[in-house]
C-alpha cells in the first residue's frame, strides 16, 4: 500500500517514532520470566486500586495474605494442602492446552474423581478393616477412572462431531456437582446433613503430623501424601511431554496441527486420550483431596480449584515442573483468601493476574522499538 | 402444570440467554471470539442492581449495567486486536475478571431489600390471541418486548444493510475488507464492545426484571457458557439464536414446575415423591446443552456451512492469509 502523502500544512511531530516490529527470534528464559513478574506486579497494583476504591487497605490485606500463609511451619503446611489440588489440576490442564484443547472441565473432574474415590468407601468396596495402602491404591484408581471418563466424553464429541470442548467441559462441571449432589443428598447422607459419613481412618492418606512420635516437628502439620502424588505425577507429565513420543506428538499437534496432520499424526486419537490423560490428573486431584483432607463426600470441597489450574498452567507458562512452584503461591492465596473481606478478593486477584498475563504475551512476541526521526 | 405458563416463563427467561447469545453473534459475525460472556453478565446484573439499589431507578441501573459490561469486553478487545493475543484464553480471563470483580464489589448486595423493578405489562388487542397472546404478551417484562424487536432488526441489519455487509465482511475475510477500505481494527472493537454491552443487558435483565437480585455467581448459574454454546446452534443466525434461548428458556421453567404435580402423564411423578431426583434434572439443561452442540455442528458439517472463518484468528495488515 503506497505511503498516505499529507499535503496540509507541516505540523508539529513528535521527534521520537514508536515501532512495534515482530520478534524474529526467541526470547531469552530471562527476559520471559521478567515479563511474566512485571504482569504480577502490575495486577497486584490494580488490585490494590480496587481493594481500596471499595475502602480496604490493600498493604494490610497483602501482609496478611503473605503471614496468613507463609508465616510459621504450621501454615506453610496447611498452604502445602492447598497446593497440593492445585498441582494435579494445574497438570491436568498444561497436558490438555499444550496440545491447545481446552479442558475447562478440570473442576468437574476434581468432584467426580472425588465421588470415585467415596464410592470405594461408602458402596463399600473395601471392608473397613482393609489395609491402608490397598485403600488408597483403589481410591486413587477410581478416582483417577472417573476423571477419564468425564474427560472421555468431551474428547470424544470433539474428535467425533468437533464440538468445542470448552464448552462440553464446562458443561460436565455443572453436572458432576449435580451427580454428587444427588449422592450426597440422598443416597449417602448422614442423618439428614448433605454429607457423608466420616470415612475410617484406614482409609486416610498419611499425613505428617501421623509421624509425630518418630519426627516431634511433624506434629499439627497436615500436609498429606498427595503431595508425593503430585511430584510424581509432574515428573511423570514433564517427561511425557519433552521426553516421549507420544509428547512430541501432542507438542507438534498444539504448535502446528497441519503439519502433524501431514507427519501421519491421528489428532483425533490424541485428542481422546489427552483429555482422558487430563481428566484423570484432575481426578486424582479431588481423591487426594477427599483422602487427605476432607475423608467424607460433601459439596463443598473446592474454591475453584479446577479453575485456578488454569491460571496456575498459564502462569507456569505450562511447564510442568514450573506448575508446582505457581500452584504454592496460589495455594497460599486461596488459604488466606478464606478470612479476607470482602470473600470475592481471591477470585479477583485471579482473574488480574489472568488478564494481565495474557496481556503481556505481547511483550514476548513483539517489541517496542523507539528511534528518532530522522529528517524528512 | 400449564404448558402455557411454563412456556410463557420460558420466553421471559429465555430473553436473558437471548440477549447475551445475540450480543456474541455479532462479536463472532466481526472474528471475534469472546468466552467472556458469563463473566461480563456477572458485572452487568451487579452493576444494575447496585445502581438501582442507590437511585431508585431500574433504567438507569441498565444503562449503567450496559456501559459496564462493554468495558470490559473493551480489555478483550484490546488483548485480541490490537495486542493480538489468543482470543479463547483472553475470553477466560476476562470471564474470571468478570466474576471476581463483580463479587468484590457486590459484597453486601444480596442484603438489600426490594427495589423497583422494570416494568411488565400487556399488550392491548394481541394479547387477546389464543394461547399465543397467553405465551408472549400477557404480563411479559418490557426487555422480553425489546428481545422481541431485536431479532429481526439484527436479522436485518446483518443481513440487509451495508454496516452489515462490512460486519460479514470483516469476519469472513478482513483482509479483502480492508483492502476496499473497512477499517477491520475499528470493527471489530465495535462489536467486541456491542457484544460486551448485550451481555450487560442480559446481565441487567436478570437483576431487574427475570429473577431480581443479587446471588453472586449463582446469579447467571453458567448461563453465560450456554450463551456461548447457543451461539453455534444458532448458526449465526438471529432467528436460530432466538428458538434456542426460548427452547432453552422453557427447559429451565419445566425443570422447577415438573416437580410440582402429583401425575405425570398418567403415572405418579418421581420428581414429586423423591424430590432427590431433582439433581438429575438439574443436569438437563447443561446436557442439553452439549446435545444443541452436537446437532449444530453435525448440521454445519452436512451443509458446508458454520462459523465466520476469521472467527478467532488475528487480524495482521499485510500478513499473508485471512
Amino acid at each position: 500500500m503506497s505511503e498516505h502523502v499529507d499535503l496540509r500544512k507541516p505540523r508539529f511531530r513528535f521527534p521520537f517514532k514508536v515501532s512495534i516490529e515482530p520478534r524474529l527470534q526467541e526470547v531469552p528464559r530471562w527476559y520471559s520470566l521478567l515479563i511474566t513478574l512485571g504482569a504480577i506486579i502490575f495486577s497486584l497494583l490494580v488490585v490494590a486500586l480496587v481493594i481500596a476504591i471499595v475502602g480496604g487497605d490493600p498493604w494490610r490485606t497483602y501482609a496478611h495474605i503473605a503471614k496468613a500463609s507463609f508465616g510459621s511451619l504450621g501454615v506453610i503446611s496447611d498452604t502445602m494442602v492447598k497446593a497440593i489440588p492445585l498441582m494435579l489440576v494445574g497438570l491436568a490442564c498444561s497436558l490438555a492446552f499444550r496440545m491447545r484443547l481446552w479442558n475447562i472441565g478440570a473442576e468437574g473432574q476434581f468432584f467426580i474423581g472425588a465421588f470415585g474415590a467415596s464410592a470405594i468407601v461408602l458402596i463399600p468396596v473395601l471392608p473397613e478393616t482393609a489395609p491402608t495402602w490397598l485403600f488408597i491404591l483403589l481410591m486413587a484408581i477410581a478416582g483417577m477412572a472417573l476423571g477419564a471418563i468425564w474427560g472421555f466424553i468431551p474428547g470424544f464429541l470433539k474428535a467425533r462431531f468437533n464440538v468445542n470442548e470448552i464448552i462440553s467441559t464446562l458443561m460436565m462441571n455443572y453436572i458432576a456437582v449435580a451427580f454428587n449432589n444427588f449422592f450426597i443428598y440422598a443416597i449417602w447422607s448422614e442423618g439428614g446433613f448433605q454429607m457423608s459419613k466420616m470415612f475410617p481412618r484406614t482409609t486416610w492418606l498419611p499425613r505428617l503430623t501421623d509421624y509425630a512420635e518418630q519426627v516431634p516437628i511433624f506434629r499439627g502439620l497436615t500436609t498429606h501424601f498427595g503431595l508425593v502424588f503430585a511430584l510424581l505425577a509432574a515428573v511423570i507429565v514433564w517427561l511425557i511431554l519433552y521426553r516421549s513420543r507420544w509428547g512430541y506428538e501432542i507438542r507438534l499437534i498444539g504448535d502446528n496441527p497441519r503439519a502433524a496432520e501431514y507427519a501421519g499424526i491421528s489428532i483425533k486419537k490424541h485428542t481422546v486420550l489427552v483429555m482422558m490423560a487430563s481428566g484423570a490428573l484432575a481426578g486424582l486431584a479431588g481423591m487426594s483431596e477427599i483422602g487427605g483432607v476432607v475423608h467424607r463426600l460433601q459439596g463443598a470441597i473446592s474454591p475453584g480449584y479446577g479453575f485456578t489450574g488454569i491460571i496456575v498452567a498459564w502462569l507456569a507458562k505450562l511447564n510442568p515442573l514450573a506448575v508446582v512452584i505457581v500452584s504454592v503461591l496460589f495455594g497460599a492465596l486461596i488459604l488466606a483468601g478464606r478470612e479476607i473481606q470482602p470473600s470475592g478478593i481471591p477470585k479477583m486477584i485471579q482473574g488480574i493476574i489472568l488478564v494481565s498475563l495474557i496481556a503481556s504475551d505481547f511483550f514476548l512476541r513483539y517489541r517496542i522499538a523507539i528511534t528518532k526521526r530522522g529528517e524528512e | 402444570m400449564d404448558l402455557v405458563i411454563v412456556i410463557q416463563a420460558g420466553v421471559a427467561s429465555g430473553t436473558v440467554l437471548l440477549f447475551a447469545t445475540l450480543g456474541e453473534l455479532f462479536t463472532e459475525r466481526s472474528g471475534v471470539l469472546n468466552l467472556g460472556l458469563e463473566g461480563m453478565m456477572l458485572i452487568g446484573a451487579m452493576s444494575a442492581f447496585s445502581v438501582t439499589v442507590a437511585t431508585g431507578n431500574p433504567w438507569l441501573g441498565l444503562v449503567v449495567a450496559m456501559l459496564a459490561a462493554g468495558l470490559i469486553s473493551l480489555i478483550h478487545g484490546f488483548i485480541t486486536i490490537t495486542l493480538q493475543s489468543d482470543q479463547v484464553v483472553s475470553g477466560l480471563s476476562v470471564s474470571f475478571l468478570g466474576t471476581g470483580l463483580s463479587l468484590v464489589l457486590g459484597e453486601g448486595l444480596s442484603k438489600a431489600g426490594t427495589i423497583s423493578l422494570l416494568p411488565k405489562f400487556t399488550i392491548p388487542l394481541i394479547s387477546q390471541v389464543p394461547i399465543l397472546g397467553d405465551i408472549f404478551f400477557t404480563n411479559q417484562s418490557v426487555m422480553v418486548y425489546i428481545g422481541y424487536l431485536l431479532v429481526p432488526l439484527s436479522w436485518y441489519y446483518i443481513n440487509r444493510t451495508r454496516p452489515g455487509m462490512h460486519l460479514r465482511a470483516v469476519g469472513e475475510f478482513p483482509a479483502a475488507a480492508d483492502a476496499l477500505g473497512i477499517n477491520v481494527y475499528a470493527q471489530r472493537y465495535f462489536y467486541t464492545f456491542v457484544g460486551g454491552i448485550m451481555c450487560g443487558l442480559a446481565g441487567g435483565t436478570i437483576s431487574l426484571a427475570i429473577s431480581p437480585g443479587w446471588f453472586s455467581e449463582l446469579t447467571t448459574a453458567g448461563q453465560g457458557w450456554i450463551a456461548v454454546g447457543l451461539v453455534i446452534f444458532s448458526q449465526w443466525d438471529p432467528y436460530r439464536a432466538m428458538l434456542g434461548a426460548y427452547t432453552f428458556g422453557a427447559l429451565r421453567r419445566l425443570i422447577l414446575d415438573i416437580q410440582g404435580p402429583t401425575m405425570l402423564l398418567g403415572f405418579s411423578n418421581p420428581f414429586y415423591y423423591n424430590p432427590y431426583y431433582g439433581f438429575f434434572l438439574q443436569m438437563l439443561p447443561y446436557a442439553f446443552t452439549i446435545i444443541v452442540l452436537v446437532l449444530g455442528s453435525r448440521e454445519a458439517m452436512r451443509k458446508r456451512m458454520g462459523a465466520p472463518a476469521a472467527l478467532g484468528l488475528p487480524y495482521i495488515r499485510g500478513q499473508r492469509g485471512l
